[in-house]
C-alpha cells in the first residue's frame, strides 16, 4: 500500500455558468521517500489537485469526490477537526507565492511556533527552540534575529525557506510543493531545490511536486504525472518520460522547452509550440480532451475518450495512438 | 520612533489653532446679534450699543482673537453670557455624563460590531451574513431618538429592567452608573455598530482571500485563530480608522441621546447655549469636542504602528 493514494479524484466547482470540472477523475499514488511531479500547463488542475488533498478547497462552491487515502485512511471522510490535525502535521504544503504566503503582521517566530504548538503540544520555550532548529536546517543565518522579524524584512528566497521550515516543522509524512520555485530567480531556485532534496533524504517524506518547469522535474522527481484539462494523460518514471514520451501533449511540452546553446549550434531556434489553449472545463468533452490541439487527431479521438493504458512497464498513457507509435518506433 | 511620536503630537497644535480660529469666527459668521439678544426685546438701540461695548464686541477682530486666544492658553474660556459662570466650570460639571456615555457606547459598539463583521465575512452569502447586513441597513436608517424611545418603552417601562432616564455619577458605584447608560449606549451605538460592522466585513472579505490565510489553514490552525488573529489583525487598520472617524457621529448623537434619556451632560448644555446664543459657552463646547476628536484620532494614528509592523514613520 502506498503512503498516499488518490483515486478517481473529482473536484468540481459550481459557477453561475455551469459546473467547472477542474479535476476530473485523477488517480495516483506516492510512496514514502518518493517524489512525484505533477506537470501541465496553467489551468490544467495541478494546484486544485494539491489543494484537494488537504481539502483546502472551499466547499461550496467546490466539491471533492473520489477518495484520498493517507496510510489507508480516507481523508474525504475525516471531520473538520481531524483534517486540522492532519494539515501541517501529516501532510503539509508549500505554496507558489512566497511573497504573500506569510502573514505580514505576525512575526516569523509566531508563524513558525504556532504550527509546532498546534500539533506537538510543546511549551513556548520548546517551540521556540524547535523553530530555531528549523531555521538553521533550512539555512537561515542568525535564526534568533529572524524569529522577531516580519515578512517585509526578508528576501524572496528567505521567505520560501521559512515556508519550507514551517511545512517541515512537524516532520510531515507527505510534503506537497505547489510550484515552490516559480516565483524565485534561477540561482535561488537551485538552492531551494537542493534544500528540498536534502530534507527529503533526511526525513523520508513523500513529496508531491507541482510544477510546469520540466527542468525542475528532471532535477528532483522520480515519477512524473502529466495532467491536461483536469485529467491525467500520462504517467511514467522520469527517465522514461524524458526519453520516450508517448502522449502528444507531453511531447509538445518537452518540445516547448528552450534548450541552452541550441541557437549557438546553428539549429532552428524556433521552439515547438502547442497550438491553441486548454479547453473550457465547463462542457463535458466526449472524446479525448487534447483532440482539438493534437496534430495526430483522428475521428476516434473526437468521439471516444481514451482510457489510461499501460503502454510499457510503469508507463501509463491515455491516447488512442500511443500503441501504434510504439509499434512504429 | 520617539521622533515620530513627538512630531505627531506637535502636529495637533496647528490643527487645534485652526479650530480655535474657526470657533472664534463663529461669532461673526453666525446670524443674530448677541448684544441684542442679551438686551432683550424691550431694549433701545442705545442699550444694545452699551452692552456691545461692555462685552468688547466693538473692537477689531484680530485684537479680540488675540486676547481670546491668550486667555484660552491659560485655561480660561471666558464667562457664560447667560449664567455669568466661567465656561470652564460649566463644561466641567457636565463633562462626566457625556464622556461616560461616549466611552460606554464606544466599547459596546466595538465589542458588538467587530465580531458581527467578522462572522458576516466568514459566512459570506449565508443567511447569517444577510441578517447582519440587514441589521446594518436598519441601524443606519433609524434615527437615534426613535431607537431611544423604543428601548426606553420596552426595557424600562414595560419590562422594568433598567431605569427610564437620568444619570448616576461613577463615584456612586459601577453598576448604578452603568445601569443608567445601557439603554442610551445601545440607542447611540446603532449607527456606529452599522458603520463598524460594514467596514469590518468588507475588509475581512478582502483579507480572507489572501494567500497567508490559505497558509494558516494549511498549517492546521483552528478557524477562530485564523479569523481573529491572522485575518483580523490584517484588517485592523481600516477598521480602527473608521472607529476614529465615527467618534464624530457619537458627538452629534450624544446631544440627541442626552435629550431622550434626560442625561445632564454636554448635549443639553450645548442646546441651551445655542438657544440662548451664549457665544462664549458655544465656543467652549465646540473647542472641547474638537479637542476630543483630535485626541482620539491621534491615538488612532499611533495605534497603526502597533497594529502593522510595516508602518514606520
Amino acid at each position: 500500500m502506498a503512503l498516499l493514494e488518490v483515486e478517481n479524484l473529482q473536484t468540481h466547482f459550481r459557477t453561475p455558468s455551469g459546473i467547472n470540472r477542474a479535476v476530473d477523475g485523477v488517480s495516483f499514488s506516492v510512496n514514502a521517500g518518493e517524489t512525484l511531479a505533477i506537470v501541465g500547463e496553467s489551468g490544467c488542475g495541478k494546484s486544485v489537485t494539491a489543494m484537494s488533498i488537504l481539502r483546502l478547497i472551499p466547499e461550496p462552491p467546490g466539491k471533492i469526490a473520489g477518495s484520498i487515502r493517507l496510510n489507508g485512511r480516507d481523508l474525504l471522510n475525516a471531520s473538520a477537526r481531524e483534517m486540522r490535525a492532519i494539515r501541517g502535521n501529516d501532510i503539509s504544503m508549500i505554496f507558489q507565492e512566497p511573497m504573500t504566503s506569510l502573514n505580514p503582521v505576525l512575526t516569523i517566530g509566531r508563524q513558525l511556533t504556532e504550527t509546532i504548538r498546534q500539533h506537538a503540544r510543546l511549551g513556548a520555550k520548546a517551540a521556540t527552540d524547535r523553530a530555531m532548529e528549523m531555521l538553521q536546517l533550512v539555512g537561515i543565518p542568525e535564526p534568533g534575529r529572524r524569529l522577531a522579524e516580519y515578512r517585509h524584512q526578508l528576501s524572496g528566497g528567505m521567505r520560501q525557506r521559512i515556508m519550507i521550515a514551517i511545512a517541515l516543522a512537524c516532520d510531515p509524512k507527505v510534503l506537497i510543493a505547489d510550484e515552490p520555485t516559480t516565483a524565485l530567480d534561477v540561482t535561488i531556485q537551485a538552492q531551494i531545490l537542493d534544500l528540498m532534496r536534502d530534507l527529503k533524504a533526511r526525513t523520508g517524506a513523500a513529496v508531491v511536486l507541482i510544477t510546469h518547469d520540466l527542468g525542475v522535474v528532471a532535477e528532483v522527481a522520480e515519477r512524473v504525472m502529466v495532467m491536461y484539462a483536469g485529467r491525467k494523460v500520462e504517467e511514467a518514471g522520469v527517465g522514461d518520460l524524458f526519453r520516450s514520451a508517448r502522449h502528444p501533449y507531453t511531447k509538445g511540452l518537452l518540445g516547448a522547452v528552450p534548450k541552452l546553446g541550441a541557437s549557438l549550434a546553428g539549429a532552428d531556434t524556433r521552439l515547438v509550440e502547442i497550438p491553441g489553449l486548454v479547453p473550457s472545463l465547463k462542457n463535458r468533452i466526449a472524446g479525448c480532451v487534447f483532440a482539438d490541439r493534437c496534430a495526430s487527431v483522428t475521428n476516434v479521438c473526437r468521439s471516444v475518450a481514451p482510457a489510461l493504458e499501460l503502454k510499457a512497464a510503469g508507463h501509463l498513457v491515455a491516447c488512442h495512438h500511443a500503441r501504434r507509435e510504439v509499434a512504429a518506433a | 520612533m520617539f521622533g515620530f511620536l513627538l512630531r505627531r503630537v506637535l502636529s495637533t497644535i496647528p490643527v487645534m489653532a485652526i479650530v480655535a480660529l474657526f470657533v472664534f469666527s463663529l461669532l461673526y459668521i453666525a446670524p443674530g446679534d448677541p448684544a441684542a439678544v442679551i438686551a432683550g426685546d424691550q431694549a433701545s438701540p442705545a442699550d444694545v450699543e452699551r452692552i456691545r461695548e461692555s462685552l468688547g464686541l466693538d473692537r477689531p477682530f484680530v485684537v479680540r482673537f488675540g486676547e481670546w486666544g491668550w486667555q484660552l492658553l491659560h485655561g480660561n474660556l471666558g464667562t457664560s453670557m447667560f449664567t455669568g459662570l466661567p465656561v470652564v466650570e460649566l463644561i466641567r460639571q457636565r463633562l462626566e455624563p457625556t464622556l461616560s456615555l461616549m466611552a460606554v457606547t464606544l466599547v459596546f459598539a466595538i465589542v458588538a460590531a467587530v465580531p458581527m463583521g467578522v462572522l458576516a465575512a466568514w459566512k459570506v452569502g449565508s443567511w447569517l451574513d444577510r441578517l447582519l447586513m440587514a441589521f446594518c441597513v436598519f441601524g443606519f436608517s433609524i434615527p437615534v431618538f426613535v431607537v431611544g424611545y423604543l428601548l426606553a418603552y420596552v426595557f424600562a417601562l414595560e419590562l422594568d429592567w433598567l431605569p427610564v432616564q437620568g444619570y448616576t455619577p461613577i463615584a456612586k458605584g459601577l453598576w448604578p452608573w452603568l445601569e443608567n447608560l445601557i439603554l442610551p449606549a445601545i440607542a447611540l451605538g446603532f449607527v456606529y455598530i452599522a458603520l463598524i460592522a460594514r467596514i469590518t466585513r468588507a475588509t475581512m472579505l478582502e483579507v480572507l482571500s489572501q494567500d497567508y490565510v490559505r497558509t494558516a489553514r494549511a498549517k492546521g490552525l483552528g478557524e477562530s485563530t485564523i479569523l481573529f488573529l491572522h485575518a483580523l489583525k490584517n484588517a485592523a487598520v481600516p477598521i480602527v480608522t473608521v472607529i476614529g472617524i465615527g467618534v464624530a457621529l457619537l458627538i452629534g448623537g450624544a446631544v440627541v441621546t442626552e435629550s431622550v434619556f434626560a442625561i445632564p451632560g454636554l448635549g443639553r448644555l450645548t442646546i441651551d447655549a445655542i438657544v440662548r446664543r451664549d457665544y462664549p459657552l458655544i465656543q467652549g463646547i465646540v473647542l472641547m469636542f474638537s479637542f476630543v476628536y483630535v485626541l482620539v484620532n491621534l491615538v488612532i494614528d499611533l495605534s497603526y504602528m502597533a497594529l502593522d509592523p510595516r508602518i514606520r514613520y
